[in-house]
């Protein structure tokens, strides 16, 4: 079991993880040729300025409106994204599997990252509860995935400190990560893959088409 | 899920009430999978696939706000009681869920699009509750005041029922009015060749005739070279596309350019009016598979600015009143011109306090994108939706509210009356008229 996750599970997991994202921006590029107006309105130029306004914190009012959350979206964001890249123990694994390496998080400072990103999931979790609108449009699927996302990064703590059955939980921090890794193209998660399309198309509309800004 | 009842539901309107007897499920179920597999692909995916629920979106949209940050006002709450639901149960639904969609995206939603500023993703939920007005009105079910707006464009192309006289005698009566003031002013019909045509919308010739005779003089007074059409085809207001029945809306807008076309203008001028310079510059060409518009059009604001800034139109005067700005959606949002309205307003007011939130980020009227259109049953819920307008407008402590659209117009007139602001609303053509250099008599 443990054999089977370290190996050939991280294998199908990325081979889903890719072909799906392959498969979805296929698939929203071969529609998009059917719509009237997406392509003849995609400008380069203003589509990746409205990219950058929304990737840099506080670049769009809406952001400014709502420090707190912002804060605590971005660093949600950064350290779900970087610490599992730099964690040294993943790039360990990668060592001695195919002898690449590259630099890593200090242990102290992965633990703070990884400890961030629960506490940010929990926070979205009592957001759904707590305000009205968010929990008006929440289905049973946005809770799996907070799940979902949520769970690598609690068995990564639970394996840190030792609690529990070291091996089980090594296990279930192994098909929690490949499961995380294989739901992003084909859940909510798509986000990811999905938010340069939408937003450079906003920002080709507001900008290019109506020499208005988006953000 | 069940929809939940608000004193909104309980509105008589029988456009929604009567119609909905003649569905059937088999229809609905028809025309839901027609509008979201056949018309729509690519960018509804997309947004649906995208759309975190984070709720981000709500404080963009004044329906939600002014009504206390009730949930179901909120632009994604919106789009879940209706396309959503409409997705999921893949069209089985009854006509009392079409009746209460069409509530919804009818006259608490006016496709304002703030609130795609206001999501990370961009995701355009004014798109998406045109896709329900879509819906609606191939199912037949649309308010009634704004199904007969549509019905006016298809007999007349107009909004408004003018017939053709009608038209011709109000553009003679104008020119006579306007010569009152400067005996040489003429509005030219059906002159080919000439530079610009002028477009206006049914409005004009049917209750603000006055706006006309104005614009006659501010033509003369900058030597403008122009003409408008004395058959169908001079307005482009379109609510067809805002009823969903883009079918008539092509139509409208085809004719609009086709006459344009007809006259051999170099380019049209677009009065005063946010949705005609929308259907006209946007969703028409959109519709007909046209990219851009086939001959160039400006709004009068690009036209007042050029005027101004060039000295082909001097102020004598300044407008002494205390004024603010009602910037509108489909030109300041959708083309914008908030810079040059601001630049126009400065030089004819002495005293100008801005709003705030302003220029893209400014709240919509809640009259536009054919809410005012849906009528008297309607005008309550859409007093309430805009309490934030009355707010924000109140803050400025001007006197006089300038906004060069018609629907801006309406709307924030009844703003005014009903929140007992005490404010007067303008177009710029009324103070720049009173302000301007006029050209002497003798000059002819
Ligand atoms: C670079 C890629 C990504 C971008 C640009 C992005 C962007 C966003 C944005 C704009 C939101 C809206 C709400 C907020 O700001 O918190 C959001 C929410 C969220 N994102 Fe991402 N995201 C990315 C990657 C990911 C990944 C890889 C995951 C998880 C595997 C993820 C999980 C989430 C979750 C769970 C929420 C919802 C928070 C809530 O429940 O309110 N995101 N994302
Ligand atoms: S009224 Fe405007 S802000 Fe509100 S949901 Fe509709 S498009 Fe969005
Ligand atoms: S439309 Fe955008 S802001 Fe609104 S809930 Fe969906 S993702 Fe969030």
């Amino acid at each position: 079991m443990y054999e089977f996750s370290r190996g050939p599970l991280v294998w199908i997991a990325f081979i889903v993880l890719i072909g799906g994202t392959i498969y979805r921006v296929a698939k929203i590029y071969r529609d998009s040729k059917k719509e009237r107006v997406v392509h003849p309105y995609m400008s380069l130029s203003h589509g990746m300025r409205s990219i950058a306004h929304w990737l840099v914190p506080f670049g769009a009012r809406n952001m400014r409106m709502r420090p707190v959350f912002t804060v605590m979206s971005f660093l949600f964001h950064i350290c779900l994204l970087l610490t599992p890249i730099f964690l040294l123990g993943h790039v360990m694994l990668f060592e001695q599997s195919w002898g690449i390496s590259w630099w890593t998080l200090p242990d102290g400072l992965a633990n703070v990252m990884t400890i961030l990103v629960v506490v940010a999931v929990t926070v979205f979790a009592l957001r759904r509860l707590a305000h009205p609108v968010v929990r008006f449009v929440t289905k049973t699927s946005d809770w799996v995935l907070l799940v979902i996302v949520a769970a690598p990064f609690v068995t990564g703590l639970l394996a840190y400190y030792q609690v529990f059955d070291y091996r089980t939980v090594m296990i279930l921090h192994m098909w929690s990560g490949a499961l995380w890794l294989m739901v992003i193209p084909f859940t909510r998660i798509v986000h990811m893959i999905f938010f340069p399309l939408t937003r450079a198309y906003m920002g080709s509309e507001f900008g290019h088409v109506r020499s208005a800004r988006d953000w | 899920m069940k929809f939940k009842k608000t004193p909104e539901s309980l509105v008589k309107d029988p456009g929604l009430d009567e119609t909905i007897k003649n569905l059937t499920p088999e229809r609905i179920v028809q025309v839901v999978n027609r509008v979201l597999t056949k018309e729509n692909s690519a960018r509804l995916q997309a947004y649906l696939d995208t759309c975190v629920h984070c709720g981000l979106c709500a404080d963009a949209c004044h329906t939600y706000v002014s009504r206390d940050k009730d949930p179901l006002f909120a632009p994604v709450s919106k789009v879940r009681q209706t396309l959503w639901e409409l997705v999921r149960r893949k069209g089985n639904v009854d006509g009392e869920f079409i009746r209460n969609a069409a509530r919804i995206a009818f006259t608490e939603c006016g496709v304002c699009r703030r609130c795609s500023m206001y999501c990370p993703f961009g995701i355009d939920m004014a798109y998406l509750l045109l896709i329900v007005r879509r819906i609606c009105s191939l199912l037949g079910v649309v308010p009634v005041y704004l199904q007969d707006t549509t019905n006016s464009h298809s007999v007349t192309s107009n909004q408004m029922w003018v017939q053709q006289d009608e038209w011709i005698d109000t553009l003679q009566w104008q020119e006579e009015e306007a010569q009152a003031e400067l005996s040489t002013v003429r509005i030219p019909l059906e002159k080919e060749g000439a530079d610009v045509m002028y477009s206006v919308i049914a409005p004009e010739p049917k209750i603000l005739a006055q706006l006309l005779g104005n614009m006659a003089i501010i033509f003369k007074a900058a030597g403008e070279d122009w003409t408008m059409p004395a058959t169908d085809g001079w307005d482009n207001s379109n609510m067809a596309m805002y009823s969903g029945d883009f079918e008539i809306m092509g139509r409208v807008e085809r004719l609009h350019w086709e006459t344009a076309a007809r006259l051999k203008v170099k380019k049209i001028i677009m009065g005063e009016c946010g949705h005609a310079f929308r259907g006209a510059v946007y969703d028409g060409p959109r519709w007909l598979s046209w990219q851009y518009p086939p001959i160039p059009m400006i709004h009068a604001i690009e036209y007042y600015y050029d005027l101004i800034s060039s000295g082909r139109i001097k102020i004598k005067q300044k407008y002494q009143e205390h004024v603010t700005i009602q910037d509108p959606c489909n030109t300041v949002r959708g083309r914008g011109l908030g810079d040059k309205l601001r630049y126009i307003v400065d030089a004819l007011c002495e005293k100008f306090t801005d709003v705030d939130p302003k220029q893209e980020h400014n709240y919509c009227c809640a009259a536009g994108g054919g809410v005012i259109n849906c009528g008297p049953p309607w005008k309550r819920s859409r007093m309430l939706s805009n309490r934030v307008k009355a707010e924000q407008l109140g803050k400025t402590g001007a006197d006089v509210i300038i906004t060069p659209c018609h629907n801006c117009h309406s709307g924030i007139e009844d703003i005014i009356g009903f929140y007992n602001l005490g404010m007067h609303v303008k177009f710029i053509n009324e103070i720049l008229v009173e302000c301007m250099e006029k050209p002497e008599e003798s000059e002819g």
